[in-house]
């Protein structure tokens, strides 16, 4: 996945994404597009293209676990949000989504760089860099590969873990 | 090597020995809550194919966000609601007027229990955790895999140890503490981690402050929290299930990723306020300098409990709201509400000038009721200040106890309630 990218800093929440307001009037992330992060940015809706890739710092997505702040997202047709750390209800979300979240240093990425997406690396081709990131836990992997936890689970009947998967993420 | 609280639910839950943290497990869920957003479930699990939830029995439906409908797209909405509850017998429906907000209706019916995994479609799911339950928050596309098979899979938190002791000052409470320990760790202190608070000043503490602390605890991104199962907690629960109750504890040689030691008598001189606009941007009142506040809140899955009403008719009592600000009070449950109008502390609200908003979430969600223009600054008993959380993105907004907030009422500005009531006039006070 290549993209450019879109630079946030921390803490950013959901309402912050996409504000209370916006989704009182629709859930469509087709609408909601829209308002992208308005509160925070109101340039950032009519300025997005698609494939741009979120970038942030820590703590991304905190605040409500409402899952309409990983639609509208996609809504723009962003497909990853990389970020130095995630909340954890919007982690899940994401990957419930078809939201890649990506978790690495993200201090030296700047608005605009060009970024790519390989297995666990981050490249910024624009100045070079290639960044390690956190692997996805197994289960993860699998529910973004079936595209969701519906189709996953039209697929198995059940949350396949019969065993247990032990892939300790970095913290 | 013994097991945290968390640790020793999750194994329980799915059927281990042991578990560690990082670990990645599939649990049996023993309840799963939503709100309004079980209409977003719905489709979901309609999508999935199967034709009847795994246990109508373990699913608890509670419209708070928006009642009564404000919109007829939530009638609507509503509407689906109750239809999908009785074609599938789901058995826990609280409809308007029958509940309040969910993460007070549940415990005042005895949902949730000590040892029990808890998953719920909100993200103050973690207030359970003053129950002694492994309660987190998940979005609703997850919940109805929940509602298909009742197991989800959980990584197994690390978790931060918080130890309080000593005597609160006059006029500092729950709230004070947690916005206090939200302070020092940041919006992320706990993330993805499990809270274990504990010590004598938590054992001192009422049921529904230590509900003050899980619930918030979720504002330092914690995945659940918990405070301790002792007796206080069962003599709550006690008149209010059938259910066996067990006393469930981390062992004493749990491994904590790291333990906090905190005095509130030493640490918290004064209530503490979270200023504009992140919950983590917390000061002593003191500090603030003078701000004038248009609209003060109490209310929510945070501080609208009986106590919480007691302390602010309290403060109230014989006073009038400034004329500058409006107070809302929003009684966190029809069950609050009943018991607040018959011990009169309604009576001393409305008397000074308070409107009372019906049961649920309110303004704090800035969707139904409430809502600020642009300029106006609030005084919130409730959860989150950020930018444009409670209406305009130009107003403000403060977190604070609720008797910063009766106190701010009167003198229609942030105010210590030591300001205006004698601590000797307090204890003479009758509603």
């Amino acid at each position: 996945m290549t993209g450019r990218a879109r630079v946030f800093g921390d803490d950013i929440n959901t309402d912050y994404i996409i504000t209370s307001r916006r989704k009182r009037e629709s859930l469509d992330p087709l609408v909601l597009r829209h308002y992208l992060f308005e509160e925070i940015d109101p340039r950032f809706a009519a300025s997005v293209e698609p494939g741009d890739l979120i970038v942030a710092g820590k703590n991304f997505g905190c605040g409500s676990a409402m899952e309409v702040a990983v639609t509208a997202v996609r809504g723009a047709r962003i497909g990853a949000v990389v970020a130095r750390s995630f909340s954890r209800t919007y982690y899940r979300n994401a990957v419930n989504n078809g939201l890649l979240p990506v978790i690495c240093d993200t201090s030296r990425i700047r608005e605009g760089d060009k970024i790519a997406i390989v297995g666990h690396e981050v490249h910024n081709v624009t100045t070079n860099e290639t960044i390690l990131a956190e692997a996805l836990p197994k289960i993860m992997l699998e529910i973004i590969e079936a595209g969701g936890p519906v189709p996953y689970f039209r697929r198995w009947g059940r949350f396949n873990v019969g065993q247990v998967t032990d892939l300790p993420t970095k913290e | 090597m013994g097991m945290t609280l968390a640790e020793k639910i999750l194994a329980r839950a799915s059927g281990r020995e042991r578990v560690s943290p990082d670990q990645i497990v599939v649990a049996r869920v023993d309840l799963a809550m939503s709100h309004e957003n079980a209409d977003l479930v719905r489709k979901s699990f309609l999508e999935i194919g199967v034709a009847r939830v795994w246990d109508p029995s373990k699913i608890v439906i509670i419209f708070d966000h928006r009642i009564p409908a404000e919109s007829e797209k939530t009638a609507t909405t509503h509407k689906a609601v109750r239809e999908f509850v009785a074609a599938q017998g789901i058995a826990h429906f609280y409809d308007v007027g029958r509940g309040g907000i969910c993460h007070q209706v549940l415990p005042e019916n005895g949902l949730v229990r000590p040892g029990m995994v808890m998953v719920g479609t909100d993200s103050h799911t973690t207030t359970h955790g003053a129950f002694g339950t492994f309660a987190t928050g998940i979005g609703a596309t997850e919940m109805a895999g929940v509602w298909a098979e009742g197991r989800l899979w959980f990584k197994v938190p690390s978790t931060l140890r918080i130890e309080v002791e000593g005597e609160f000052r006059p006029w500092v409470s729950a709230k004070d503490l947690i916005l206090y320990i939200i302070g020092m760790l940041g919006a992320d202190g706990a993330d993805y981690r499990a809270v274990e608070f504990d010590g004598p000043a938590i054992r001192r503490m009422t049921v529904a402050s230590r509900m003050v602390l899980t619930n918030l605890a979720m504002e330092m991104g914690a995945k659940v929290a918990f405070t301790p199962v002792d007796g206080v907690l069962l003599e709550y629960l006690r008149p209010r299930t059938a259910e066996p109750l067990e006393t469930i504890s981390a062992d004493s040689d749990a491994a904590y990723e790291r333990v906090i030691r905190i005095d509130a008598g030493e640490d918290l001189w004064e209530p503490q306020v979270a200023c504009p606009h992140s919950v983590d941007h917390v000061k002593p009142l003191s500090t603030l300098g003078e701000v004038a506040v248009h609209q003060a809140v109490l209310g929510s899955c945070t501080n609208g409990r009986l106590e919480d009403l007691e302390v602010a008719a309290r403060i109230l009592s014989g006073r009038t709201v400034h004329p500058r600000t409006r107070l809302l009070v929003i009684p966190a449950s029809q069950q609050i509400y009943r018991e607040a109008m018959h011990l009169g502390y309604l009576e001393t609200l409305v008397a000074a000038g308070a409107v009372i908003n019906p049961p649920g979430c309110g303004p704090c969600v800035g969707v139904h009721q409430g809502i600020l223009a642009a300029g106006e600054t609030c005084i919130s008993s409730t959860n989150r200040n950020f930018l444009g959380r409670m209406g305009s993105k130009d107003s403000l907004v403060y977190l604070a106890s609720p008797a910063v907030v009766a106190a701010s009422a009167v003198l229609g500005k942030i105010a210590d309630p030591g300001a205006i009531v004698e601590e000797s006039e307090l204890c003479l006070m009758e509603v």
